[in-house]
């Protein structure tokens, strides 16, 4: 449905999409994941015909978005990174310019309709969008995007600034959509594609560093190997004995402290589930684990273990070809500032789905 | 287009902007009619709509300001290029809509010479000789109208591209008021005369390249009643030449 080849787009010197070519099947969920200025939203706006490529080709459904833009466009929905919303319009209005402005040839009160039941927005059908909440206008953007029944929908970052209640409806409504129509979606966000999307394409820096089933990326990501572990004892002979530990490939210190308890970071050797190990080990010496958290895999993690899979690589992470951690942070390397801000926006939001999933049961 | 056109009629009525434009152009003109020919006992209706155009260097940044600088401000003007339309269709409408508001505002302003003709008419049933034509000529100010209008049009396309240029509406506004200014007023730079009653300006290039540049200066013919062929031809390709501009800013915006 989609074929991008290619792709090549230049901002003066600074090359924002560097040579990428994929394709999405029709009815496909595909997610673009990678971090901020890797090159998402550039590939999207190409897609949709407002911004050119320097070279490559980008086609929807076989109609070149070049020498075809009109017919092309016809095909696409999307919803940029803002949504593009009149303020002084009401959702009534805006969703009726939208429609005349699509050129949409379906019945109109039917059709609006029909999308309006779909996002949920027709309590707001009259409101002028200007006093709309967030959540609302995020709304009113994905029903732009809907109107004329496009066969390829492309989200930008859908669900940025919105509440966890409204991120998972938002979800639920792309999953739906993808039933009927073509979905892209781009996030930095690695739980949102692995609950959406049926494809994972990451992006970093320009390039492709995988595209793969979210099936095989989530199995990456299901070992989840690393933990941040209180125990309370003493430091030097905890640490000593993590160190040598069989199926533990990297320990560290963290400067937390609680009471006589020491928080570590642990990773264990791949493919290996260390927590039971540790339990038995440390209540045989009498060092109480008094907290477990397991770690979010971080972006970086991904890249490292996608780019291996895919290249079919023997060599695992361990102790010895691992970058220390303070030497990473020496470097200011910065996809390590990302895994901080990834770890802690993972965390942060699996929080915030646990909640949220009590919340709906009270409901119910 | 038309689904843009009929957006951009309505944004001016939805927002005070049309609202304070149809304003103030009304009462200037009205105020400037009746100062230019009732109160000054005439008939000739030439330095009205000359004054009139004078106002246009105020008023028509106040329409142009916001076609595109808002939409580019609020990044609205994403929907509308990745929307199934042209970039001609999407400025084509936008300026259409802004000549709509200019145009009837000027049709509007024709009630301003119904006192002049019932005054007129007072003073036909007042005199018995027919030989001499008593109040305005309807045939001039038809002429002028249209000069009027043709001259906004250029005007108006001028402020379309100033405002595709900019993100700021009042960075949009203020360099179209200095544009228009210049475009109007660079005639009476040739005008002006030294103590000796010499022309300041002796170059006849420079004074070529000034009265070509200046769209009042292609007004006088329309003043002493004359229908302007050439100044019709030549507001008509000002505007087609500026709207054309603000295509290629558009094409050249995916491109950057």
């Amino acid at each position: 449905m989609i074929k991008i080849e290619h792709l090549v787009k230049n901002y003066g010197s600074h090359c924002a999409v560097d040579d990428i070519s994929f394709e999405v099947e029709t009815g496909e969920i595909v997610g673009f994941l990678g971090p901020n200025g890797a090159g998402k939203s550039t590939t999207m706006n190409i897609l949709t015909g407002y911004l050119s490529s320097t070279a490559g080709k980008a086609s929807i459904a076989g109609i070149d978005i070049l020498s075809n833009p009109i017919g092309a466009k016809k095909l696409i929905g999307y919803l940029p990174e803002q949504p593009p919303l009149y303020l002084d319009m009401t959702v009534e209005e805006y969703l009726n310019f939208n429609y005349e402005l699509k050129g949409c040839k379906l019945d109109r009160a039917a059709h609006l309709e029909q999308v309006c039941e779909t996002v949920k927005i027709k309590d707001v059908y009259r409101k002028v969008i200007r006093t709309l909440s967030k959540g609302y206008r995020q709304r009113v953007g994905i029903a732009q995007a809907l109107i004329g029944n496009p066969k390829v929908i492309i989200f930008d970052e859908p669900t940025v600034g919105l509440d966890p209640k409204q991120i998972i409806e938002i979800r639920n409504l792309i999953r739906g959509l993808g039933k009927d129509h073509t979905v892209i979606l781009s996030t930095h966000i690695l739980q949102e594609v692995q609950a959406v999307c049926d494809r994972i394409i990451i992006i970093n820096k320009g390039k492709i560093v995988a595209n793969e089933k979210t099936e095989n990326i989530s199995n990456v990501v299901a070992n989840n190997r690393r933990f941040n572990i209180k125990i309370s004892g003493p430091q030097k002979d905890i640490l000593a004995l993590l160190k040598n530990m069989q199926g533990i490939s990297y320990v560290e210190a963290l400067a937390e402290r609680d009471g006589d308890a020491y928080t570590y970071m642990v990773e264990s050797e791949f493919g290996v589930d260390i927590r039971k190990k540790l339990f038995f080990t440390l209540a045989e010496r009498g060092w109480a684990i008094i907290g477990m958290e397991s770690l979010g895999m971080s972006l970086e993690d991904i890249f490292i273990s996608v780019v291996d899979k895919s290249e079919e690589s023997k060599v695992r992470t361990n102790v010895r070809n691992r970058i220390t951690r303070r030497q990473r942070g020496k470097d200011k390397n910065a996809l390590e500032q990302e895994l901080g801000a990834t770890l802690y926006e993972d965390a942060q939001r699996q929080r915030a789905e646990s909640m949220n999933t009590v919340v709906e049961d009270d409901d119910l | 287009m038309f689904a843009i056109y009929r957006k951009e009629m309505r944004s001016y009525f939805i927002n005070p902007i049309g609202y304070i434009y149809m304003g103030i152009f009304l009462v200037f003109s009205a105020l400037l009619c009746c100062y230019t020919t009732i109160v000054a006992g005439s008939y000739d209706t030439s330095s009205y709509f000359t004054f009139l155009i004078l106002t246009f260097i105020i008023l028509i940044p106040i329409l142009t300001m916001r076609l595109f600088a808002e939409e580019r401000k609020l990044r609205t003007e994403q929907l509308l290029l990745t929307a199934p339309v042209t970039i001609t269709g999407m400025v084509l409408g936008k300026y259409l809509a802004a000549l709509t508001i200019f145009v009837s505002g000027v049709l509007i302003s024709c009630i301003n010479f119904i006192p002049l003709y019932s005054i007129a008419a007072a003073e036909r049933a007042g005199t018995s000789s027919s030989l001499n034509h008593i109040g305005p000529v309807t045939g001039e100010i038809v002429g002028s109208l249209i000069a009027v209008i043709l001259m906004g049009a250029a005007l108006i396309a001028v402020g379309t591209l100033i405002s595709a240029l900019t993100e700021n509406q009042l960075s949009a506004a203020v360099v179209t008021i200095a544009v228009i200014a210049a475009m109007v007023l660079l005639s009476y730079v040739n005008a002006l005369k030294d103590s000796d009653g010499q022309p300041i300006i002796s170059n006849y290039a420079v004074r070529f390249v000034i009265d070509w540049v200046c769209v009042m200066s292609r007004f006088a013919a329309f003043r002493n009643g004359i229908f302007d062929y050439s100044a019709v031809l030549y507001y008509v390709s000002l505007a087609f030449v500026f709207l054309f501009l603000t295509v290629r800013v558009y094409e050249k915006r995916r491109w950057g």
